[in-house]
């Protein structure tokens, strides 16, 4: 079940728009190391930024109410809902995304042990399941059931790949 | 008995091959081998391919090799995560002769001449029925292959093709010293005449290598890294995207819409209306939403603002009483019921699920003077070739249907409403246009598994031993709309699926059906089926019984099985391995589900605490399977656990209601699917066989429902009738 806990936590990882932006004004975005400039309304998501305007589909649309994860990308490292991140709240924060986090030592980790353990179903989730579960291994290199729990209840699959999941974030840790 | 345990890790033996996969790109088969030759297997790293691949050697609708040996086999059913690109691709593999890591895969084209699936007599992934269907099409289509190519080598090399030998995509001669991989026969091979499938020798399986092996998923890499593309990912140039909104109360139509306060948003291009529906179209999803919120749509309710869940249970619950379509009648269950030492009547319910894939719907449409384009993932693309049809007047072949991985299916994308929707809007939009419905929307406009009404009677002997039984469902029949000309005489074929056979041996049965519409709701199929409510119920009334004869559920069932050697099986499987007899704290229960479905044979035990508050934790679930030869066990196990988890979100939360005519449920927080956090430990067990292959990935979800009601009453004596399972029912003092 996803707590008010999580919910408040995920979705107060930004601190609102400061008040001086100016409307209209292009946004340069730093993702997976390149710099983007996009010219979009303030309140524009994150997601549909990265989907549509930029083209990088392995961030998936799900809910666009931070209840699902499947649009989970970093900000700094931390674990992001991007479909209600407006772009404007982002500064200079660096952006990482599914198709960046095998550079990073847990995402290599985690992304190996997915395929060790022929985790994924459709899939279509996965892209923020593994995104959630770097950066808790970030954080946590050794979690627990507990901190999996609390670090990966706020990504829905709806194939029920969740068992494959914690053993793979497991089997991440221990490599 | 002979088991595979499937809870012991297996080695990772393909770990090297994903590496070399990564690294380069490609794959140096039969270089590697020493020969003479410099030609490669050209395996994608991404091993699932979009386009349609034309290659010289194409013997059948399946196979494709090309010069430089790259070997594609086409699916002819979609993957939507229960594995069938990899158990359909080891099938054709198997008898081709060639290595999982040496092909690619790609998507079938609508066909039904070349891709019906046997079973549902249509190209249509449904039914869990793929590997039945295609268990023997797919090895005759790979034998048909490794023919040809071992006759051309033979022709070649001037010797008989019999002395000759096929192996990890190569031909070798008698002396072993002359190869020819099949790149290089490629063009040779497809001048040869095509033998007749039924004519090529298949393999026995005692001499299979890769059926029955754990074999690694071809779509997994492209999965963990962002690659895989699904429908919603498509990208055209010029393409533009579009929000929608359909009216909320079912059939209602678009009364005012304010379209210069959409326009006037950042990005957005225009605003289509149709009768049911507004889109507003842009350049990007964030823009579409804006300005369709900008839209401030009225609605024309239409006739169906009052629908609430209430009437229509209502309707049900007195429609029932009157005698439906008889599925099945042995002996005279009304006057055994007469008679009976005993009697025990329940009424069941089940309610109104949405499917809520992780991928909404969605669909890229291109229209053109004379054709058009659809990007979409389907289960079912040459229904949607004929829906598309029949909304844009286009002969099927001007309708090019491009089919893409599914971020799920379930059932829902079996209907191609999202896609007409989609035709509908692009028919006014110049260029190509990406449909995306909301979460939102994919929850009120989705197709709803029917609400079910079941009454139920059975009579017992002295003994406790049922003498009749009966079993009377009523609710919406889906046949009756999708595949009419099998609803005959008022009798829907799924709707009494395992209720009209159910496994045991019960003298004087009788099951009807009554078909009951909820007015305005549109029903569809959803994973399971028939099954997935009949199991229920059946198995949910089986426990009463066994309660009623004051006797243990697994040897009640058991006695009832003695003529049903497979289903006692399982039973007698699951039931040892989850420790039947082994007592457990207060508070906690056991509760047993068996069944025969799908082809397969399936029993579980569920284990579950209830606690004071009424808050149901299913800890465990063990399964055992007899589902026959099994082609991929890893994938057996995969859906064992996902499969249950489905059936488990239902049991547990999914329940879909009406009210005014509304679907009040509208995203992940009040649909709530299963969470990490909730899920059971699943085990499974599966029964060695040589029979036939049953199908798999509906069987969990069918299963596993009864398991954890029982299990429920187990632990509080409490008897479940109505889904979900409602925690203020079994809370402690009530």
């Amino acid at each position: 079940m996803l707590s008010p806990d999580f919910l408040a936590r995920v979705n107060s990882t930004f601190p609102p728009a400061p008040a001086t932006l100016e409307e209209a004004m292009a946004y340069n975005l730093k993702i997976n190391g390149t710099a983007h400039s996009v010219d979009v309304d303030d309140d524009t998501p994150l997601l549909w930024v990265i989907r549509d305007v930029l083209g990088m589909t392995g961030t998936k649309f799900g809910c666009g109410a931070a209840l699902c994860g499947a649009c989970t990308v970093h900000i700094d490292g931390v674990a992001t809902r991007s479909c209600i991140t407006t772009v404007d709240s982002i500064g200079d924060s660096a952006i990482t995304t599914i198709e960046a986090i095998g550079e990073t030592p847990q995402g290599a980790a985690l992304q190996k042990a997915w395929l060790d353990l022929e985790v994924v179903q459709c899939g279509y989730c996965q892209s923020g399941q593994l995104m959630s579960a770097a950066a808790l291994l970030a954080e946590t290199p050794k979690p627990t059931d507990e901190d999996i729990n609390s670090a990966m209840s706020g990504n829905v699959c709806r194939c029920g790949t969740y068992q494959r999941i914690r053993a793979a974030i497991k089997q991440a840790a221990e490599a | 008995m002979d088991t595979l345990n499937l809870n012991e890790p297996t080695s990772g033996s393909s770990t090297s091959r994903r590496t070399f996969l990564k690294g380069g790109g490609l794959l140096l088969g039969f270089a590697l081998l020493g020969g003479t030759t410099t030609s490669v297997f050209a395996a994608n790293a991404a091993q699932v391919t979009e386009d349609e691949v034309k290659a010289p050697f194409a013997p059948n609708g399946f196979i494709r090799i090309d010069p430089k040996g790259t070997v594609t086999l086409v699916m002819p059913m979609v993957e939507m995560g229960q594995g069938t690109y990899t158990s359909l691709a080891m099938l054709l593999a198997e008898e081709l002769e060639v290595d999982l890591d040496q092909v690619q895969v790609q998507h079938a084209p609508p066909n039904d001449a070349l891709y019906a699936n046997s079973i549902l007599h249509i190209q249509s992934t449904g039914l869990s029925s793929s590997v039945r269907a295609f268990w023997t099409p797919l090895r005759q289509a790979g034998a048909v292959g490794r023919t040809l190519l071992i006759a051309a080598a033979a022709k070649q090399w001037g010797v008989e093709p019999g002395t000759c030998k096929a192996a990890h995509g190569v031909v070798t001669d008698a002396s072993g010293s002359k190869h020819l991989s099949y790149g290089e026969l490629a063009d040779a091979a497809s001048k040869l005449p095509v033998p007749a499938a039924d004519s090529v020798k298949l393999k026995e399986p005692k001499d299979f290598t890769l059926i029955g092996t754990p074999a690694k998923r071809v779509d997994t890499p492209m999965k963990v890294d962002g690659r895989a593309i699904y429908g919603i990912d498509t990208k055209l140039p010029g393409m533009k995207v579009a929000a929608i909104s359909i009216s909320p109360v079912f059939g209602g139509k678009v009364k005012t819409v304010d379209e210069k306060a959409a326009l006037a948003v950042k990005g957005v291009h225009q605003v289509v209306k149709i009768d049911e529906a507004v889109a507003v179209v842009a350049d990007h999803l964030g823009a579409a939403k804006k300005g369709l919120e900008a839209a401030a749509i009225e609605w024309d309710d239409g006739p169906h603002a009052t629908v609430n869940t209430a009437d229509i249970i209502m309707e049900l619950e007195e429609k029932s009483k009157q005698p439906g379509a008889v599925a099945r009648n042995e002996g005279d269950a009304e006057k055994a019921l007469g008679s009976a030492a005993q009697r025990i009547d329940a009424i069941y319910q089940v309610p109104f699920l949405a499917h809520a894939t992780m991928e909404p719907m969605n669909c890229t449409v291109h229209m053109q003077k004379d054709s058009c384009d659809i990007w979409v993932g389907t289960q079912v693309p040459t229904l949607t070739q004929m829906f598309v049809a029949g909304v844009t007047g286009f002969p099927k072949e001007a309708i090019r249907i491009h089919n893409h991985l599914l971020g799920g299916g379930f059932g829902r994308r079996l209907e191609p409403d999202g896609t007409v929707l989609a035709v509908k809007i692009a028919k006014q939009v110049d260029g190509p246009v990406k449909v995306v419905w909301s979460r939102e929307e994919d929850i009120q406009h989705d197709m709803y598994r029917p609400y079910y009404y079941d009454r139920m009677s059975a009579g017992l002997d002295a003994d406790g031993k049922p003498v009749a039984w009966t079993h009377r469902i009523a609710g919406s029949s889906i046949f009756a709309r999708y595949v009419p000309q099998l609803f005959v005489n008022g009798l829907d074929p799924d709707a009494v699926e395992a209720a009209a056979e159910p496994p045991y041996a019960l003298p004087n049965i009788h099951v009807d059906y009554v078909q009951v519409e909820p007015p305005g709701v549109p029903t569809a199929f959803w994973r399971g089926v028939g099954p997935t409510h009949n199991v229920f119920v059946v198995e949910s009334f089986m426990d009463e019984l066994a309660h009623a004869a004051k006797q243990d559920p697994v040897a009640y069932r058991k006695a009832l099985l003695a003529n049903n050697p497979r289903a006692l099986g399982v039973l007698t499987l699951a039931a040892e391995k989850s420790g039947w007899d082994t007592p457990l704290p207060d508070g906690q229960g056991r509760g047993v589900s068996v069944a025969f479905i799908f082809g397969s044979y399936v029993a579980q035990v569920a284990e579950v605490t209830v606690g004071p508050d009424g808050a149901v934790k299913v800890n465990r679930i063990v399964c055992g399977l007899d589902c026959g030869l099994s082609v991929n066990p890893d994938t057996i196990e995969a859906q064992i656990q996902g499969g249950s988890i489905f059936g488990l979100t239902a049991v547990l939360h999914g329940a879909i209601t009406i009210k005014d005519g509304r679907v009040e449920q509208s995203n992940f927080d009040n649909y709530l699917p299963m969470r990490i956090d909730e899920v059971p430990v699943i085990e499974t067990h599966l029964v060695k066989s040589a029979e036939a292959p049953g199908g798999i990935g509906e069987v969990p979800t069918s299963i596993v429902s009864a398991a954890v009601t029982n299990a429920i009453f187990a632990a509080t004596g409490k008897r479940v009738r109505t889904l979900p399972v409602d925690p203020e029912m079994l809370k402690s003092s009530s």
